[in-house]
This record gives structure tokens, C-alpha cells and sequence, in this order.
């Protein structure tokens, strides 16, 4: 099987939709001819021309709000903020329009769009370069909210949320675009190329959307995490030699609770990991889930793993990002606990 | 350099306050007929000026007079003059509704019925509008049933809407009506996104944008317009001018300068002023507008200059900011009495008919609400189920909200 970093697998995700479908468009800052900054779109306008991929003006409302009105057309958008730290000027259509549209019009308009953004920290990207905004829309209902950690999950997850019939925010983590970030940042990058789930199938296939995987099997403690703290906590639960089990929530809402529960019950023990900032974050609701619905299996309190309530700062990237050394201590504790 | 003294801040002011004598000698009023017809195909550089001037039809006689005239048959002015007559009336009843308790709220039309009611006679089969709250002209004058929109406004058992939004924020995919949000300006650029997704699907199909003078402040307003000229997406850009945006006198939308039609020029975008309580002029810029769209010429902004005569909303009292007698002061009258005389003037209509008709449009809206109130009331009768407030958050319902339903037992 091809192996492909998770920029070649979004791209081909992408690739995939559009030729199956003429409906999907893909527009953005600079990603008609140029192919975007971070390559996502490269060939797109060449191969299926400027009325299915081009460039929009700097308006991240222009490009949310104009996909909203594409997908009361009939259309299917699937579009691109640059950076999540700039979805902000978007909120207002995300939040009021793109998420309430079936809603409100009880299914007469309904809005199938897909908004990508790169988010997350640990690249030097210092404060509008390095945000996880995610629990900004989590607390929507309307919305479904992905984020995936590998190559395969990303092409079969983008797949399935452009076929998705509600709109999905699908934020991808740009410090695995070209590898997998265990937050080792002394070490060299290991490529995708060298990584099993690197591996990316050619042509159509999905990963369904409210599901999460089990990325380390392990009886001692359940470990909550998503996007590149998938790797951190796996770094973190060898280097400690913790029984630890990792699950990849992959979708944030819905949540795939079963999951969650099933495993916290095995184990008895929780600690939930994020880049995001603490107070209000998903950790949050995570918590609240697990004690709600785990608490007599429960041998310890749940703890949370997070950035700091800062922003995101850029000479103290290493001691913000909530690296294996941070995770560790908290999995150790928890299991002294 | 020299001292330049010390700064001041500057708030602008309407003319007149509560007490005061309304005053409109500073709204310059183009003579009916005054304004050329440009071709649809245009240079809009060559016609600058029309954003400046105001496009009118009648004229104080209730002639129509000058190159946008003649557009429209006898029948058709008939029909346009019951469309607002329509509107008027079941205003003046949903308000009363309102008063008594019926619904939570309500928001009147009162003096913009040309606007909304003419346009919608400019559009064809499966154009899309994107109105805002005060457009409802634009159902009205599409046949949509008095019935339904009732139901909407007293979120009763038959509310098409189920219940879920406030009154009046209708929704009508088949009469080209989009969901009404309560989010002011958003769906501006979503019309052009609309009319962008037409054009890449090769369609006919055109777009109209609706906003208010006030709202043309929101960002929205901003990158609608961008959008629209960078595209030519095919679109009419609306701009309702009422001079008023609740408390708020146009002047601080404009920043006290230029029209609101000229702001759509620093785009490219060709900019028409137009009498808004002038049925003829509406509809023949509305016409000019659309079929430039359609002809694939790109985006028109068009201003419609009128007044707010009613109540901002039923929430609203207007008499604590604005001189009671200010909407009689208005220089461009009421759209239903301009209409009314121009067709008296065309020998197909009298002060009697007008008279009986207002009775039968009154009958008629009686027993829409009448049967409306039979599906209940906002406070009384049948009302949409709480099941309904958990279905359609998403097309299938997860299971999170599946464990709310059930906690909320319904």
C-alpha cells in the first residue's frame, strides 16, 4: 500500500471527492493556483479547473459565509482557513448560520460544508500560528467536529466529512502533516513514510465520523487524547512503562462515548490529554463524562493534561506544549493515586 | 509644526429630536423621470452618478414619467398595488395579534411594502432571496399562504418551522425565501456564495441580497460585496435605507457622507439609487438589476431610499428617539397612496374600489388568522411537540441527544 504523508492524504481525500462527486468545491487563500501553504491543494485547480478550486480574497466570513450559501445552492464546499488561530472572523457564520441552517429552517436549506484548518502548537508558530480552538465548537450544537492524527484517518475521515450531510469543522494538526510528533523535539522527525499508518490507500474509502480506535490496548489506565498528543501519550506510556490505554478520539462531537466508558471502566483509571489552553477546554467535558458515567469504577481522580490558561507563547514553545516528560508525571500520579 | 489644538470627537446627530419639527430640506429628491436608463451592459464608470441621484417614476401627479417607465401592464400595477395593500393589512392584524397576546412578537413593513412586493416581481421561478426580517413582501407578492406565515408567527402546531424560531423568521426554499436568521448581515455574502454556486454549475439562476441601512455596517456587508465584484457572482445587492436602524439614524451607518449605493462603486460594482415607495421605480431597477445578473454582466447594488413610518418592532417605541409626526414630513410619501393615484390618474381605479378592496383584503386576512388560531396560539391551543426540539440539529439525531430526549421524557 502507498504510503503518503497526512498533506498528500488530505490532498487526495480532496482529489477523491471532487472526481466523484462534481458538487464538492475547494476554495480558500491561496489555494487555487499556489496549492496553499501547506501544499494540501496542490493540482487541484489544474486538474478540475477554476470554477471547482480557487483563490479567495483574506475574508475568512467571505469564505465560511459564501460556502453556507453554495451549500443552500445545492453544492457541496469544502473550504480553507488558513490557520485556526484566523477562524475567529468566521464564528459568527460558523456558530449562527452554517451550524443552526437545518435547524431553524426545520431541513427546507441545510448546509453541508467541510471548514479545514491546520491548528495546533509545537512548530515555533508562537500565538496566532499554534491554537487548538476546538472546544469553540464543540459547545455548538449543530456542528460535528473532527480532528485526525495519521495519514490513514485523515483521507478516510476528510472523505466522510464532505459526504457528511451536516457542516464539520476538520482540523488538522500541522505538526504531523509531515510526520509523527511524539513531542520529542531534540530528536529528528521520523516521516510518515517510516510509519505503518503512513499507509493510505489509493481511491475512495472513509473513516466514519463519531467513531474513535484504540491505539494502545493497556490495562492500567485509559488515556484520552486526539491530534499529535496521540503520539505524546504513547512516547509517554513507554518511557514510564505504564500498561496505558491510548484511545484516539478522532471525532470530538459527536463523541463516541461508548468507547471512552467501556475502557475507563476496565481500567479504572483516567487522564485526559489536550494542547488546548485547560479551563473551558474539551478536557473539561471529557472529565465530566467519565464521572458521570464511570464514577463507581473509578480508583482515582480524573486528571487533565493541558496547555496552560496563556497564550500560546513562542520562546517557551517546550515548557507550554504538554510534552511525554508532563503526561508522564500525570500517568504516574495517577496511578499512586 | 503649529499647535493644532486639541482634538474633538465627533458624534453625528439626526436633524431633529422628539419635540422638534421633523426636517427632511437635506434629502435631495431627483424630479420623477430626471434619471436615464442606462444599457444593462454598462460601464460602471459611466454611471457614477446614479448612485448620487435618485431613480424615480411617478411624479406628483401620479404620472410616470421618464425611461424607466412603462414597464409594467394595468393588470400588473393592480396586482402590485394589492401585494402591498396584503402586506399592510396583515401587518396591522399580526401587530394587533402581538398586543393581545397571541405571539411573543412582531415587526411591521409600514411605508416599505414597494420595496419588498415590487421586487419580487423582477425575479423568476427559483431565483433565491436572502431577506431580511422586513421582506416578507417578497412572500406576499409569491402567493405564499397568509396561513402559513400565521402559523410561523404564533409557533403553533402548524408552524412549518416547528416552533423552533422566533416570529417571523420565515423559511421558503420554493418561493425563493431563505431562512431568515436573527444574525444581522450574514446573509448577505451567502447570497453571493449562492450566486457563485448558480455560476459554477453553469445555472440561470440568480441571487438577491437583502440588508438594511443599518447593517450595512457589519462586516458582512463588507465581504459580501467583495466577494460579489472579485466573482461577478450573479446577484443583486439590496440596501434597504429607512433611515432609521432601531434608535439609530442612518447618518451613523454612512459615517455622514456619500449614500449607501456608493459604497458599492469603490468595488466596480454598479450602483443605482432608487425611490423605494415608487412601485414603477423598484421594479424597473430591480428588473435592470436582474437581468444584468442573469446575463452573466455580474453583481448591482441598489439602494432603495425610504422610511421606517412603523415601530422598529413591537418591542419598540419610536417616539422616544424621533418626532412623532416624522413619517408624514417623509418627502417621498407612502408607497400604497402613490400607487393608488397613479392608477386612479391610468382610469382603472377609484377612491371606491380602492376603499372595498381594503375591505376584502381585511376579510381575507381575518379568516387566514382565523384559521391560523384554529392551529393555535403561541399561549393557547396546539402547539409543536417537545420532541420536535431535539430533531433536525443534525440530518440523523447522535446519541447524545438521543440520552437528552429521553431525560427530558418527551
Amino acid at each position: 500500500m502507498p504510503r503518503r504523508t497526512m498533506i498528500e492524504a488530505i490532498r487526495d481525500a480532496m482529489d477523491v471527492s471532487m472526481a466523484r462527486d462534481e458538487r464538492v468545491i475547494v476554495f480558500g487563500e491561496d489555494v487555487g493556483f499556489f496549492g496553499g501553504v501547506f501544499r494540501c491543494t496542490q493540482g487541484l485547480q489544474a486538474k478540475y479547473g477554476k470554477s471547482r478550486c480557487f483563490d479567495a480574497p483574506i475574508s475568512e466570513s467571505g469564505i465560511v459565509g459564501s460556502a453556507i450559501g453554495m451549500a443552500a445552492y445545492g453544492l457541496k464546499p469544502c473550504v480553507e482557513v488558513q490557520f485556526a488561530d484566523y477562524v475567529y472572523p468566521a464564528y459568527d457564520q460558523i456558530v449562527s448560520e452554517a451550524a443552526r441552517l437545518r435547524y431553524r429552517s426545520n431541513g427546507d436549506f441545510t448546509c453541508p460544508i467541510v471548514v479545514r484548518m491546520p491548528t495546533g502548537g509545537g512548530i515555533f508558530g508562537g500565538q496566532t500560528h499554534s491554537q487548538s480552538p476546538e472546544a469553540l465548537f464543540t459547545h455548538v450544537s449543530g456542528l460535528k467536529v473532527v480532528v485526525p492524527s495519521n495519514p490513514h484517518d485523515a483521507k478516510g475521515l476528510l472523505i466522510a466529512a464532505i459526504e457528511d450531510p451536516d457542516p464539520v469543522i476538520f482540523l488538522e494538526p500541522k505538526r504531523l502533516y509531515n510526520g509523527p510528533f511524539d513531542g520529542h523535539h531534540e530528536r529528528p522527525v521520523t516521516p510518515w513514510s517510516k510509519h505503518e499508518l503512513g499507509e493510505v490507500a489509493d481511491g475512495h474509502y472513509t473513516v466514519p465520523l463519531g467513531k474513535a480506535v484504540i491505539r494502545r490496548p493497556g490495562a492500567a489506565v485509559t488515556v484520552l487524547a486526539y491530534g499529535t498528543m496521540v503520539y505524546v501519550a504513547e512516547a509517554a506510556a513507554e518511557e514510564i512503562g505504564i500498561d496505558a490505554e491510548i484511545i484516539d478520539l478522532r471525532t470530538l462531537l459527536p463523541l463516541d462515548l461508548e468507547t471512552i466508558v467501556d475502557s475507563v471502566n476496565r481500567t479504572g483509571r483516567c487522564v485526559i490529554v489536550h494542547e488546548a489552553t485547560l479551563t473551558s477546554g474539551f478536557g473539561a467535558e471529557l472529565s465530566a463524562l467519565v464521572q458521570e458515567n464511570c464514577f463507581y469504577h473509578l480508583e482515582a481522580p480524573v486528571v487533565r493534561v493541558a496547555g496552560w490558561d496563556t497564550p500560546y507563547p513562542h520562546a517557551q514553545e517546550w515548557d507550554y506544549f504538554p510534552g511525554p516528560a508532563r503526561l508522564g508525571r500525570a500517568l504516574v500520579e495517577t496511578m499512586e493515586a | 509644526m503649529a499647535d493644532a489644538g486639541m482634538l474633538r470627537f465627533h458624534v453625528p446627530e439626526p436633524e431633529v429630536r422628539p419635540g422638534g419639527t421633523p426636517d427632511f430640506s437635506n434629502v435631495t429628491i431627483a424630479k420623477a423621470g430626471s434619471v436615464p436608463r442606462p444599457e444593462i451592459d454598462v460601464d460602471p464608470r459611466d454611471i457614477r452618478d446614479l448612485a448620487f441621484s435618485i431613480i424615480r417614476v411617478l411624479n406628483r401627479a401620479g404620472e410616470a414619467v421618464g425611461p424607466w417607465a412603462g414597464l409594467l401592464s394595468d393588470d400588473e400595477l393592480l396586482e402590485g398595488l394589492r401585494h402591498m395593500m396584503t402586506l399592510r393589512s396583515f401587518d396591522a392584524r399580526m401587530q394587533m395579534a402581538q398586543r393581545q397576546g397571541k405571539t411573543s412578537f412582531y415587526m411591521q413593513h409600514l411605508g416599505e411594502e414597494a420595496v419588498s412586493c415590487a421586487f419580487r416581481k423582477a425575479l423568476a421561478p427559483g431565483d433565491m432571496n436572502f431577506p431580511t426580517y422586513r421582506q416578507a413582501g417578497l412572500l406576499i407578492a409569491d402567493g405564499y399562504p397568509m396561513v402559513t406565515m400565521m402559523n410561523q408567527i404564533y409557533s403553533n402546531e402548524a408552524d412549518p418551522l416547528k416552533g423552533r424560531q422566533l416570529p417571523i423568521m420565515y423559511s421558503s426554499k420554493e418561493h425563493g425565501f431563505f431562512s431568515i436568521s436573527g444574525n444581522l448581515a450574514t446573509q448577505y455574502i451567502q447570497a453571493v456564495g449562492w450566486a457563485m454556486a448558480s455560476a459554477i454549475s453553469n445555472d440561470s439562476k440568480i441571487a438577491a441580497a437583502w440588508i438594511g441601512d443599518g447593517s450595512t455596517a457589519e462586516s458582512d456587508f463588507h465581504s459580501a460585496l467583495v466577494f460579489a465584484s472579485t466573482y461577478k457572482a450573479p446577484v443583486v445587492l439590496n440596501v434597504v435605507n429607512n433611515q432609521w436602524a432601531i434608535s439609530t439614524f442612518q447618518g451613523i451607518a454612512r459615517g455622514g457622507s456619500g449614500t449607501f449605493a456608493a459604497r458599492g462603486l469603490g468595488f466596480g460594482i454598479p450602483s443605482l439609487r432608487v425611490d423605494g415607495n415608487d412601485y414603477l421605480a423598484v421594479h424597473a431597477v430591480a428588473k435592470w438589476a436582474a437581468e444584468r445578473a442573469r446575463k452573466n454582466l455580474g453583481p448591482t447594488l441598489v439602494e432603495y431610499v425610504t422610511y421606517r413610518v412603523g415601530a422598529h418592532s413591537s418591542s419598540d417605541d419610536p417616539s422616544a428617539y424621533r418626532p412623532k409626526a416624522e413619517s408624514d414630513a417623509w418627502p417621498l410619501g407612502d408607497p400604497i397612496v402613490r400607487l393608488k393615484n397613479h392608477l386612479i390618474q391610468r382610469g382603472v381605479w377609484s377612491d371606491e374600489r380602492h376603499t372595498q378592496t381594503e375591505a376584502e383584503i381585511l376579510e381575507t386576512v381575518i379568516a387566514a388568522q382565523r384559521e391560523a388560531e384554529r392551529h393555535g396560539t403561541l399561549h393557547a391551543g396546539g402547539k409543536p411537540s417537545a420532541r420536535d426540539m431535539f430533531e433536525g440539529v443534525y440530518a440523523e439525531m447522535p446519541p447524545h441527544l438521543r440520552r437528552q430526549r429521553q431525560q427530558a421524557g418527551v
